[in-house]
C-alpha cells in the first residue's frame, strides 16, 4: 500500500454559539492513502463537511478547530500560519463544492477563473496559465474548449460548470482533491458523467479524491474505501466492497438498508432510520447512536466503543456488531422498528384520519 | 451495488455555441435602449466636448473671450454680437458659460474619484475584515456622517483658502460616506458567496480575491451612485461659488455666473437664466445616465 498524504489524528472542531458548542467534529481520525479513492459518508449534520472544510482551514466563523492534527505529509495543517495555509490550499489539496452553479464568479469568463487559479501560487506565468487552460478543459470533457473558455459561467450547463469546477481544482495538479458532494446540485445522467470524470482523472493522475456523499451508488462505483461517519466521529471504516457485504456498525447496516436497489426485486418497504441526528450540543451519553439503534444492548447507553478492529482493514464502533446479529433477527428487528415507527405515526395523526373519514 | 454508469460523451463535439455576450455588451445593449438616458449621454457627450475645445473655439475666434470686459455694452440681452448676451462688466455670456462647464464638470468627476478612494478602500475593508475593524471604520464613518455636508464643506474650503483644489478636497472629503457604506453593504453579501469560498480554497490571496471577485461583482450600484453623486457635486460647487468661497473671479464657474447676475437680476434677468439652465440640463442628463445604467446593470434585469 502506498504512503498516507492526510492523516487526521483526533481532530475536533467546534462552534461556539449562544446556545452553547457544537461539536461539529468531535475527535475524527482518518487517513488517506497516495492515489487512493476515498468516501465519507454519513447523513446530513454529522460532520462530513466540516472535517473537510477542516482539513482547508476554511471553518467558518463562529467555528474552530480546538484539538487534534492534520497531518499532510510531515506538515501539520493545524499549526500553518496564514501565508502558509494558503500555499496549501490548492496547491496541495483542492476543494470542490457541492453547488457549481454559484461556485463560480457570474462577471468572470470560465478560463479567466481557471487561470486565477494557476497563477494563485505563481506556480505558473500568466502566459503559462493561458496555454494550459485549454488542455485542461479538454482533460475535464469540456467540448469547444477553445471557443468555451471565453464563455461566461451562465452559458455553461451545470454539469460543465461542475467541470468547469473540477478544472480549477485541478489547476495546480494537488495531490488531493476534496469532493464535497459534487454531484448533488445535479440530475443523474449527468451525475454519472461527472462521476466517471472523477474516477478518469484519478487513474490518469494519480490524484487521491476524498468523495463526501451521502449517495451510496457514488460510493459503490468509484470509491475503494469508505468511512462512515456519525454525530462528529466516525463509526466504521473499511474497504467497500466488505462494508457493503457486511457492514458491522449498525448505522452503516441501515444507511445500506435505506439506499433504493436497481438490481434487486425488493418485497418490503425500504427502511429509513428513525429518528434524527443527535442534536450536537447535547449529546447522548455512551454510544451517539444508540438512541436511533435496533439493536442497542444496556451496555450501549453507558459507555461509548472504541473503533475496534472487526475485520482485515475493517473497523467499527459498536459494542454489538452486526455479525453477532442473527440475520432473521435482523430482519425481525427492523421490522418491529418499522412497525413501531407506523404505530406512532398512525397514533400521533389518528384523530385527523377519522376526521377526513366522517368527512367524506 | 453498483449503479451501471453509462459512459460519458468525451469526444470532441462541434457544438453549435450561441452568440458570445460579454457582460458589458449586454448592458450596452440594454442601456441604449433607454431612450433618455441616451438623451443624457448625448448631451454629457456635447458638454465634455466643449469643456475640452472652449479653447480652441475661442482661439478661431467662435466664441470671445471669457474675462475681456466690454464696459460699453454691460448687462446686454442676446444680440448677433453676445448671442447670450453680456453681463455686469460686458463679458461675454456664451464663452463663460463654455469655460464655466470645464469647472462644474472637472469637478463633478474628479470628486467621484475621491469618493472611490476613500469610500470605496474604506467600505471594502470594513467589509471584508468585518469584525472589530468593521465596527470601528463604520463608527468612524456614522461619526463622519453626522457632520451637515454644506457646513463641512464650507469649513474646510474656508481653512484651505478658496482654490478649485481645495474645493475638490473639501467635497471629495466630506462626501466619501455614503460610497463607503454602498461598498460595505455589497462586499458582505458578496463575501458569502460560494466562487469567493472556492477561491479561498485554490489559495487566491485577499488581494486577489478582492480584485477579482468583490471589486467585478461590486461594480454596477458603485457606478450608478457615482453617476448620480455628479450632478450632486456640481451642485454643490455652484452653491460654494454663490456663497462666494467657491470659485474666484475672474474665472467663469456656473455658480460664479449665477451669483453675478443673481445681482443683476431685475436690470437683466437673462444672467441668471443661462447658468441656472445649464446647470439644470447638466444635472437631468447625468440623472438619466444614472436611471439607465441602474437598469442596464441590474442582474436579475440580463438575458
Amino acid at each position: 500500500m502506498a504512503g498516507k498524504i492526510l492523516r487526521i489524528e483526533d481532530l475536533k472542531t467546534q462552534f461556539f454559539t449562544s446556545r452553547g458548542v457544537v461539536r461539529a467534529v468531535d475527535g475524527v481520525s482518518l487517513h488517506v492513502d497516495e492515489g487512493e479513492t476515498v468516501a465519507v459518508v454519513g447523513e446530513s449534520g454529522c460532520g462530513k463537511t466540516m472535517t473537510a472544510l477542516s482539513i482547508l482551514r476554511l471553518v467558518p466563523d463562529p467555528g474552530r478547530i480546538v484539538g487534534g492534527h492534520i497531518w499532510f505529509r510531515d506538515r501539520d495543517v493545524t499549526t500553518m500560519d496564514a501565508e502558509q495555509v494558503r500555499e496549501f490550499r490548492g496547491n496541495d489539496v483542492a476543494m470542490i463544492f457541492q453547488d457549481p452553479m454559484t461556485s463560480l464568479n457570474p462577471v468572470t469568463k470560465v478560463g479567466t477563473q481557471i487561470e486565477e487559479a494557476m497563477t494563485a501560487h505563481e506556480r505558473f506565468s500568466p502566459r503559462d496559465a493561458l496555454e494550459r487552460v485549454i488542455p485542461l478543459l479538454q482533460r475535464v470533457r469540456i467540448p469547444a474548449a477553445e471557443r468555451r473558455r471565453q464563455d461566461y459561467p451562465h452559458q455553461f450547463s451545470g454539469g460543465m460548470r461542475q467541470r468547469a469546477m473540477i478544472a480549477m481544482g485541478l489547476a495546480n495538479e494537488p495531490q488531493l482533491i476534496i469532493a464535497d458532494e459534487p454531484t448533488t446540485a445535479l440530475d443523474v445522467t449527468v451525475q454519472a458523467q461527472i462521476v466517471t470524470l472523477l474516477k478518469q482523472l484519478n487513474s490518469e493522475l494519480g490524484t487521491a479524491i476524498m468523495l463526501i456523499t451521502h449517495n451510496m451508488a457514488l460510493v459503490a462505483s468509484i470509491c475503494t474505501r469508505v468511512i462512515v461517519m456519525y454525530a462528529g466521529r466516525v463509526v466504521e471504516e473499511g474497504p467497500v466492497r466488505q462494508i457493503f457485504k457486511s457492514p458491522q456498525h449498525p448505522y452503516t447496516w441501515s444507511l445500506l438498508r435505506s439506499v433504493p436497489r436497481v438490481d434487486e426485486v425488493r418485497r418490503s418497504r425500504l427502511v429509513s432510520i428513525t429518528g434524527m441526528p443527535p442534536d450536537l450540543v447535547r449529546m447522548p451519553p455512551g454510544c451517539k447512536f444508540h438512541p436511533r439503534c435496533a439493536f442497542r444492548v444496556d451496555r450501549c447507553s453507558d459507555d461509548e466503543p472504541a473503533l475496534d478492529e472487526v475485520g482485515p482493514n475493517q473497523v467499527a464502533r459498536c459494542w454489538v456488531l452486526m455479525r453477532n446479529v442473527p440475520q432473521e433477527a435482523a430482519r425481525e428487528l427492523e421490522a418491529v422498528t418499522i412497525s413501531r415507527d407506523v404505530v406512532e405515526e398512525l397514533k400521533a395523526t389518528a384523530p385527523d384520519l377519522e376526521d377526513v373519514a366522517d368527512g367524506s | 451495488m453498483a449503479l451501471p454508469i453509462p459512459a460519458a460523451p468525451v469526444e470532441e463535439v462541434d457544438w453549435d455555441v450561441p452568440e458570445q455576450v460579454g457582460l458589458w455588451t449586454d448592458v450596452w445593449r440594454r442601456f441604449r435602449r433607454n431612450r433618455l438616458a441616451v438623451a443624457g449621454a448625448v448631451v454629457v457627450v456635447i458638454l465634455l466636448a466643449d469643456a475640452l475645445l472652449a479653447g480652441l473655439l475661442q482661439q478661431i475666434g467662435l466664441i470671445q473671450d471669457p474675462i475681456k470686459q466690454h464696459v460699453e455694452i454691460t448687462l446686454a440681452g442676446p444680440s448677433a454680437q453676445h448671442l447670450l448676451g453680456t453681463d455686469y462688466l460686458g463679458r461675454d455670456t456664451l464663452s463663460r458659460l463654455m469655460y464655466g462647464a470645464r469647472i462644474s464638470l472637472t469637478i463633478g468627476i474628479l470628486v467621484q474619484a475621491i469618493y472611490v478612494v476613500i469610500g470605496g478602500t474604506i467600505g471594502m475593508i470594513a467589509g471584508y475584515a468585518g469584525g472589530r475593524v468593521d465596527n470601528l471604520l463604520m463608527r468612524f464613518t456614522d461619526i463622519w456622517y453626522a457632520f451637515p455636508d454644506l457646513l463641512f464643506v464650507l469649513v474646510l474650503v474656508s481653512v484651505f483658502g478658496p482654490s478649485l483644489l481645495s474645493i475638490f478636497a473639501a467635497i471629495g472629503i466630506v462626501n466619501w460616506v455614503n460610497l463607503a457604506r454602498l461598498v460595505r453593504g455589497q462586499v458582505l453579501s458578496i463575501k458569502e458567496k460560494e466562487y469567493v469560498e472556492s477561491a479561498r480554497a485554490v489559495g487566491s490571496s485577499h488581494f486577489k480575491i478582492v480584485l477579482r471577485h468583490l471589486v467585478p461583482n461590486a461594480l454596477g450600484p458603485v457606478i450608478v451612485t457615482l453617476t448620480f453623486g455628479i450632478p450632486a457635486a456640481i451642485f454643490l460647487e455652484a452653491a460654494l461659488s454663490y456663497l462666494g468661497v467657491g470659485i474666484q473671479p475672474p474665472t467663469p464657474s456656473w455658480g460664479v455666473m449665477i451669483q453675478d447676475g443673481y445681482q443683476a437680476i431685475y436690470a437683466s434677468p437673462w444672467q441668471v437664466t443661462f447658468p441656472a439652465f445649464a446647470i439644470a440640463i447638466t444635472m437631468l442628463s447625468f440623472s438619466f445616465i444614472g436611471d439607465g445604467l441602474r437598469d442596464a446593470l441590474d442582474p436579475r434585469m440580463r438575458q
